[in-house]
């Protein structure tokens, strides 16, 4: 029974001091970004990888998201008479919950996981130690440029995935159910606001912000060898995966409903 | 005011460190429940170059690192040019490490960036140094350890030895004052290994660097060393200068020196 409480004891404990160590890790970061030690080109290339070379695996999983949601609603909808609501409630549900979590999920997958990598075989090569002894800060010079590239770049990512949606649900509900293309644009126009838009936005960037400093955390805290980068690289796609959700809850139940 | 001695070099003309370039008392390091360092002792003047030796897994290279403030110490005292290593901000370290070397015993080279990159950054970072100034210094260093026109070459692309050679030639770049070398010629043939061991001596005598080696080579050590510092389980069994270890009969160095099987070190 003791052996019980321990356990628990230490997983706390372990979960706590992970908490501290990126909460730490994301001040140092947004203190480099507000006092403008910024590093232009690293900054701008990691936007083109993390950002720029996700697009293509966003739209495609954002488009057929939208499609699910028009297949769902459309026939349902135009049974009950209210087929001219289809294209307005797909829009909420991409704007205001799909395209940022969807988006997020994907750039947690796909440029999450590289982070970590990345930063994980810097450090068990002793590549974070040489720049140290090189006087350069590796929050400056890893990090920041990777938060600044989500920052910027999921939320415009985000802004693709709403629209590709659309496009992707327009088309199902004008094939299945038969809706036209003109009803369904004229419901997104009526029924969403920009402040939906806007609300969506603001979720992807809290979002993108989580992602870059959970992948660059776990690369920091990587063990030793390839194991070790394996292992954190996993970590970094689950635990951004569990805390998008659970923000994504709480923003919402925030900015939806309150 | 007394006058300071000024050193030339490739970052500008600098303040000279004082007499004892790194001082460290009592140093203990435990990673959990084991005691790597148990209490280590020992001051290096400016311009000396203390060799460290001992077994593997003696706690040479975790002295190394925790002069260099990569390591928090269990306890103990450790200084460079005076200041206590372990109380330094994050901000005063970086400025401190602009004037240490580390060679890594690995290399540690960026591997997505250059030959040429990797020995350069020190000086983009922290010197104003036009681009050409520093491609010129970067084709000195290069030409030094033997791999001119390797600048465009990556990491990968390179042998072991050669990823090590571009490893001194980063460190010794921009002419530290204190250079920390952890098995600088570990898995070089015999002729680089002697140039790499002048060009410690080059340092010292042309900038007096400070230098502190960690090195399995005797020959090397007899040939660089000032003192040379013994370890063994995390304790300084020797210190004394390279004739002093050559003819001691303590017995650790003395099976330590003959390669025996036999002897107080268990292996």
């Amino acid at each position: 029974m003791a052996g019980f409480f321990e356990g628990i004891g230490r997983f706390v404990l372990s979960a706590l001091e992970y908490i501290g160590g990126s909460v730490r890790l994301c001040t140092e970061s947004l203190s480099f970004i507000l006092r403008g030690k910024l590093r232009v080109g690293l900054t701008v290339s990691q936007m083109s990888f993390l950002g720029v070379n996700s697009l293509l695996i966003v739209l495609m999983t954002t488009t057929f998201a939208g499609m699910v949601i028009a297949l769902q609603l459309a026939h349902v909808a135009v049974q009950y008479g209210v087929g001219k609501m289809v294209g307005g409630s797909a829009s909420l549900a991409m704007c205001r919950e799909l395209g940022p979590m969807l988006t997020a999920i994907v750039v947690a997958g796909r440029a999450g996981s590289a982070i970590t990598a990345e930063i994980g075989s810097m450090k068990v090569t002793e590549q974070i130690d040489a720049l140290k002894m090189l006087a350069v800060s590796p929050v400056g010079y890893l990090v920041v440029p990777r938060v600044l590239a989500m920052l910027f770049m999921v939320p415009i990512l985000t802004l693709f995935s709403d629209i590709s949606g659309l496009i992707g649900g327009s088309i199902v509900a004008n094939e299945s159910a038969g809706i036209p293309y003109q009803v369904f644009w004229d419901s997104v126009r009526r029924m969403t606001l920009t402040e939906d838009l806007m609300k969506g936005l603001l979720k992807s960037v809290i979002f993108g912000l989580e992602v870059s400093i959970i992948s660059c955390f776990q690369g920091l805290r990587t063990g030793r060898g390839a194991a070790g980068v394996g292992k954190a690289t996993t970590g970094s796609v689950v635990i951004s995966m569990v805390v998008i959700f659970i923000t994504n809850y709480i923003l919402s139940l925030f900015l939806f409903t309150v | 005011m007394a006058e300071t001695e000024m050193i030339k070099t490739v970052m500008g003309e600098r303040p000279a460190l004082q007499n004892d370039a790194i001082e460290v008392n009592s140093l203990r390091v435990a990673f959990g429940a084991k005691e790597i360092l148990k209490d280590v002792s020992f001051t290096v003047r400016r311009g000396e170059i203390l060799v460290l030796m001992g077994l593997s897994g003696t706690g040479k290279s975790t002295t190394l690192r925790s002069i260099a403030g990569l390591l928090k110490p269990s306890g103990g005292e450790v200084k460079v040019n005076g200041r206590s290593i372990p109380d330094l901000s994050q901000k005063e370290l970086e400025v401190l490490r602009r004037r240490i070397g580390f060679c890594f015993q690995h290399g540690a080279l960026f591997d997505s960036m250059t030959i040429g990159d990797n020995v350069a950054f020190g000086l983009r970072e922290h010197t104003d140094l036009p681009e050409e100034e520093i491609q010129r210094v970067v084709a000195e260093k290069l030409s030094i350890v033997d791999l001119e026109g390797m600048e465009h070459m990556y990491p990968s692309q390179l042998s072991g030895g050669m990823q090590k050679r571009a490893s001194f030639a980063r460190t010794i770049a921009t002419d530290p004052d204190i250079v920390l070398y952890d098995e600088p010629t570990t898995g070089l043939d015999p002729i680089i290994s002697r140039v790499i061991n002048e060009l410690i001596l080059d340092l010292q005598k042309r900038l007096k660097a400070t230098s502190l080696v960690i090195t399995h080579d005797l020959k090397g050590a007899y040939l660089i060393a000032t003192k040379i510092i013994m370890l063994h389980q995390g304790l300084p069994v020797f210190y004394g200068t390279p004739q002093e270890f050559q003819t001691t009969d303590d017995p650790y160095v003395v099976q330590f020196r003959e390669g025996e099987m036999e002897g107080p070190i268990r292996v």
